[in-house]
């Protein structure tokens, strides 16, 4: 039965929270925040939990690829399932998806308005995030994928600030986008999923040991699903939904948004696109290569000159996303594992940046830098939070970016190839760049002289903001110190991937 | 005359009965009772409705003019969910002011055109198949003339009657040339004929048959009547033409191309079905972006709705068919629910335009909660039920296999993204945009609620109950005589 496997309630617990939700009068704000503070916290509890269960697992001795599988019958005609398991990078996604979600909805404690309706939307929103994370079948996974996209749209138009219906409609139509490519990709895979005479399957398991996708196919699937996950990992020249639509996205959204969902890109490039046709992987993957790494030098440049807080975050967030697909399509062991630090690293980090750049908008009703200076002595709890959250941008050892970044580069140097190792130098230089935009950042709003009298009088944190933050600076502090107990976890996840590309002559 | 044989068409019968009961009603029962007509003809409706969804016996009649097998009995099943639906959504309607007095008139015609579809979808002799294509168009072109009093509604009605003649008379000179060519209007001796037949007068035959039938679809070029015709006609009508008869010419198409044109797949009507699909999915979105007024907006939508459904067809085999069906039941329910409301809004404010709708979400939160499943359904977003149809419809074109499929489908996939910033557009102005002088709150008539919470619990499940799209391929499966001949 599915109902005793422990996955399949991190997609009912959000849909409890939303029935939940829905029983909550309009007017009642203090219902509604219980219901989304209990929801969000049976998450956080489930996700501990089922970390603690995988590594005794994987202690007692289980070394199979997915945890926890089971499947029901969902489509017989398509042989599409309901089918459910869990890898190491998975494990580490839930938890991730579930902390920032118990940020996410502290830090939209004072929503306004329609509280309720926001809620909605964004528990609708991790469903799809949780769903995509436990799914092993194509077809749910992306389902569940497209479930996620869809709430951005009213969250930034309804909640957001700025130019939102732009920015939503850009966002949406571009991931949409994506989806469509995607969409495409899989239905390819599908018919091409077993050999000659034997059922087709959607089973991304099954796919990979039948092994059976054509070579001349795999020029052409490869290519279509991953750009299409590579769309919402913001890979250039497809980043540009990303910084319109983080600029005018809500909080708790930002967060969601840049701390989650872009990581689906990464995990379904590697987990779809690479892990199914290694074949294209190894002969076109340069390609990609070369987009991500001018997604990393690009993004940090964009970074500098921007003087809009959120702006800098998204570009930052491009740069940092785009060391995940470059790290992915290094095809090695430690090199992946960096791309997963790094997309925990980068799912915090960012949450964090995004939290606190909330709170300060919230206070000045400015995100121009120009216009804000000093902010050190005004609100130095927020003020301390920024420095935190960008030195563990900047890749400071002791916090999360350092223990990703390093292994991501050490990872993409082991190649002996001068391709790769120019490609890796040049993204090396992101650390310097990165270092510039953080720094000038600090220096002129946290630092430099008070630009607003009014500034003066603004109050610091209050006690469900500093919840959220601690939150997320535990998170990236955790990662910073103990980056082998996460290593751990994802230890066995890439030894398929990996024997799979090498089995093609990587 | 063997009699027994009207026992293979007990949904026809059923149909006629229903029409009877309506038409008696109507006639001499007196002035005063006259007003419970329509919850009448909708509870009867519904009773049949449900009765029809007893299985049948599969069979021949009348000399194999007339068949019955399991996916006819599912199609017709469709249709009637579908039609009282309509009837539903009609009920506030023809109760009011100008129309009551002919309100008869309305269920009689529906009913009538019903049944003129079912003899299109079993019809397996050309003959019967015409008759019931004419009785299903004549008709509605008096319905669509039913608002006398406004003008738009003649010019709907003329511009349809004018198309719907011309467009039979192109079928017919199609069927001529059929006839020409093998000597029989049966539909399993031409299938037999056509075997190896590559002449000119065939090509002409197949091109004229599609041009027919294209034109009751509203396929691109044949379309251009669509856009007048549903935003003059009274919304229910729109709605009955949007989905029902849409669907019965999808259904009667799919029989055509595949049983009697099946031998010339390849290479006749491939080619063809697959430059109109592209054209028709393409043209219908980008005009569609442009309307401003509802009516006219959800008719270049369901423009390039039919152009998705007949993805389900250019893939000849039982999955699209499958997907095909699904489709038109998952349409049925999205479309009727976007009408309902538009019927709803209409009827008290009179007010069509996507501007009109602006802050509808802060007045009138229901019927912006189904407008928004609705659009949603329709643009095939997960989980509602448009997505899981457009996706087996895709599923179903490209298990085809060529590389020529992958890109219909990949043109398709493009526009599905167009489609989806225009159904964004209307959730935008409910719930987006403000406006001051929003539709003010207004209680909605009880039978369009249940009208509506139908559509809206279809949208929401039958997605996710797999069993309807399983039970149609079993379905599917079991038809495979259709596709005998295919080459």
């Amino acid at each position: 039965m599915i109902f005793s496997n422990i996955l399949i309630y991190f997609v009912i617990v959000p849909l409890l929270t939303l029935g939940g939700l829905a029983l909550c009068s309009n007017k009642g704000v203090k219902a509604v925040r219980a219901v989304a503070v209990t929801g969000a916290s049976v998450l956080v509890m489930l996700a501990i939990y089922l970390v603690a269960y995988f590594l005794q697992a994987r202690a007692a001795g289980d070394t199979s690829e997915m945890l926890l599988q089971s499947k029901v019958t969902w489509y017989a005609p398509l042989n599409i399932e309901l089918a459910l398991g869990i890898d190491g990078v998975s494990v580490v996604m839930i938890l991730l998806s579930a902390f920032i979600v118990f940020a996410g909805v502290f830090a939209s404690w004072k929503m306004d308005p329609l509280p309720k309706q926001f809620f909605l939307w964004f528990f609708l929103l991790s469903t799809g995030v949780f769903g995509f994370f436990i799914s092993i079948d194509l077809f749910t996974m992306f389902m569940f994928y497209e479930v996620a996209l869809i709430p951005m749209y009213l969250l930034i138009g309804v909640w957001g600030s700025g130019d939102k219906n732009y920015s939503a409609m850009k966002l949406t139509l571009m991931l949409m986008g994506g989806s469509a490519l995607l969409m495409l990709g899989i239905i390819g895979i599908y018919f091409h999923s077993s050999p000659e005479g034997q059922p087709l399957t959607m089973n991304i398991l099954e796919i990979a040991q039948n092994n059976a996708i054509p070579h001349e196919w795999q020029y052409y699937l490869f290519p279509l699903t991953f750009v299409g996950f590579g769309i919402l990992g913001a890979m250039f020249p497809f980043h540009t939904w990303s910084p319109d639509g983080h600029a005018s996205a809500p909080t708790a959204v930002s967060m969601l948004h840049a701390g989650v969902l872009m990581k689906l890109g990464g995990y379904g490039c590697f987990r779809i696109a690479i892990y199914l046709m290694p074949f294209a992987a190894t002969e076109i993957g340069w390609i990609f290569l070369t987009l991500t790494g001018i997604s990393i030098v690009y993004g940090a440049f964009s970074a500098c000159v921007q003087t809009d807080l959120k702006y800098i975050n998204a570009y930052s967030s491009v740069s940092h996303c785009g060391m995940v697909l470059f790290a992915i399509l290094m095809f090695n062991q430690t090199a992946m594992t960096g791309a997963v630090l790094q997309m925990l690293s980068h799912g915090l980090m960012t949450a964090l940046f995004f939290a606190l750049i909330g709170m300060i908008y919230g206070r000045t009703h400015t995100r121009d830098i120009r216009e804000m200076g000093g902010l050190m002595q005004i609100m130095p709890y927020l003020g301390v939070g920024y420095v935190i959250a960008g030195l563990a941008s900047l890749g400071l050892p002791g916090l999360s970016g350092f223990a990703a970044e390093m292994t991501i580069f050490f990872g993409s140097f082991e190649h002996t190839d001068t391709f790769r190792r120019v490609l890796t130098i040049v993204a090396t230089t992101s650390i310097v760049i990165t270092a510039v935009y953080i720094l000038r950042v600090v220096g002129k709003l946290l630092f430099g002289a008070v630009q607003n009298e009014h500034h003066k009088e603004l109050t610091d944190a209050v006690w469900f903001e500093r919840l959220s933050t601690v939150t997320l600076i535990l998170g990236v502090a955790a990662i910073g110190c103990f980056p082998n107990f996460f290593a751990e976890i994802i230890r066995y996840s890439f030894d398929p991937v990996v024997e799979a590309l090498k089995a093609v002559g990587m | 005359m063997d009699y027994s044989q009207f026992l293979l068409m007990p949904q026809e019968m059923g149909l006629l009965l229903v029409f009877l009961l309506v038409f008696l009603y109507d006639t001499f029962l007196p002035q005063k009772m006259q007003k419970a007509l329509p919850v009448f003809t909708a509870t009867v409706f519904a009773i049949y409705t449900a009765l029809s969804f007893i299985p049948v016996a599969a069979g021949e009649a009348f000399g194999g003019m007339f068949v019955q097998d399991p996916s006819t009995w599912v199609m017709k099943g469709i249709l009637n969910i579908g039609t009282l639906l309509v009837l539903l959504q009609a009920i506030e309607w023809t109760n009011s002011d100008f129309v009551s007095v002919r309100r008869g008139e309305f269920y009689e015609l529906i009913l009538l055109t019903l049944f003129g579809m079912f003899l299109m979808i079993s019809g397996r002799h050309f003959l019967l198949f015409v008759i019931g294509l004419e009785t299903a168009s004549l008709p509605l072109a008096a319905l669509a003339a039913f608002e006398k009093n406004h003008y738009e509604s003649h010019e709907a009605a003329a511009k349809y009657v004018f198309t719907a003649v011309f467009s039979s008379a192109v079928l017919l000179l199609g069927i001529s040339f059929v006839y020409g060519l093998t000597g029989t209007l049966y539909f399993g001796d031409i299938a037999y004929y056509l075997v190896g037949e590559k002449s000119a007068l065939l090509i002409a035959a197949v091109a004229f048959v599609i041009a027919g039938v294209g034109f009751k679809l509203s396929l691109v070029p044949f379309h251009l009547w669509t856009a007048d015709v549903y935003r003059g006609a009274p919304t229910a009508v729109t709605s009955y033409l949007s989905v029902i008869s849409k669907g019965a010419a999808a259904f009667a198409f799919l029989v055509i191309l595949v049983q009697v044109f099946g031998a010339v797949y390849t290479s006749v009507w491939e080619w063809m079905l697959y430059v109109v699909i592209a054209i028709t999915i393409t043209v219908g979105n980008l005009f569609a972006i442009r309307q401003r007024n509802l009516k006219r907006f959800l008719a270049f939508s369901s423009i390039s709705q039919a152009g998705y459904i007949m993805l389900g067809i250019i893939g000849a085999n039982t999955m699209g068919m499958t997907a095909m069906m699904f489709y038109v039941l998952v349409y049925i329910f999205s479309n009727l629910a976007a009408f309902g409301v538009i019927a709803a809004i209409e009827r008290k404010t009179g007010k069509v335009t996507t501007d009109d709708y602006n802050g509808l979400f802060k007045t009138n939160p229901w019927l912006s909660f189904t407008m928004m499943l609705a659009m949603f359904s329709l643009g095939g977003i997960p989980p509602f039920a448009g997505f899981f149809s457009k996706f087996f419809i895709f599923v179903g074109a490209a298990h085809q296999g060529s590389v020529a499929i992958y890109v219909l489908v990949f043109i398709a996939l493009i526009n599905t993204i167009i489609s989806l910033y225009y159904y964004l557009l209307v959730v935008k102005a409910m719930f987006i945009r403000q406006d001051e002088c929003a539709i003010p709150a207004f209680k909605s008539a009880w039978s369009e609620r249940v009208g509506m919470a139908l559509c809206v619990l279809g949208i929401m499940f039958i997605g996710l109950l797999s069993c309807i799209y399983t039970g149609l391929s079993q379905i599917s499966e079991g038809v495979q005589t259709l596709f005998a001949t295919l080459s």
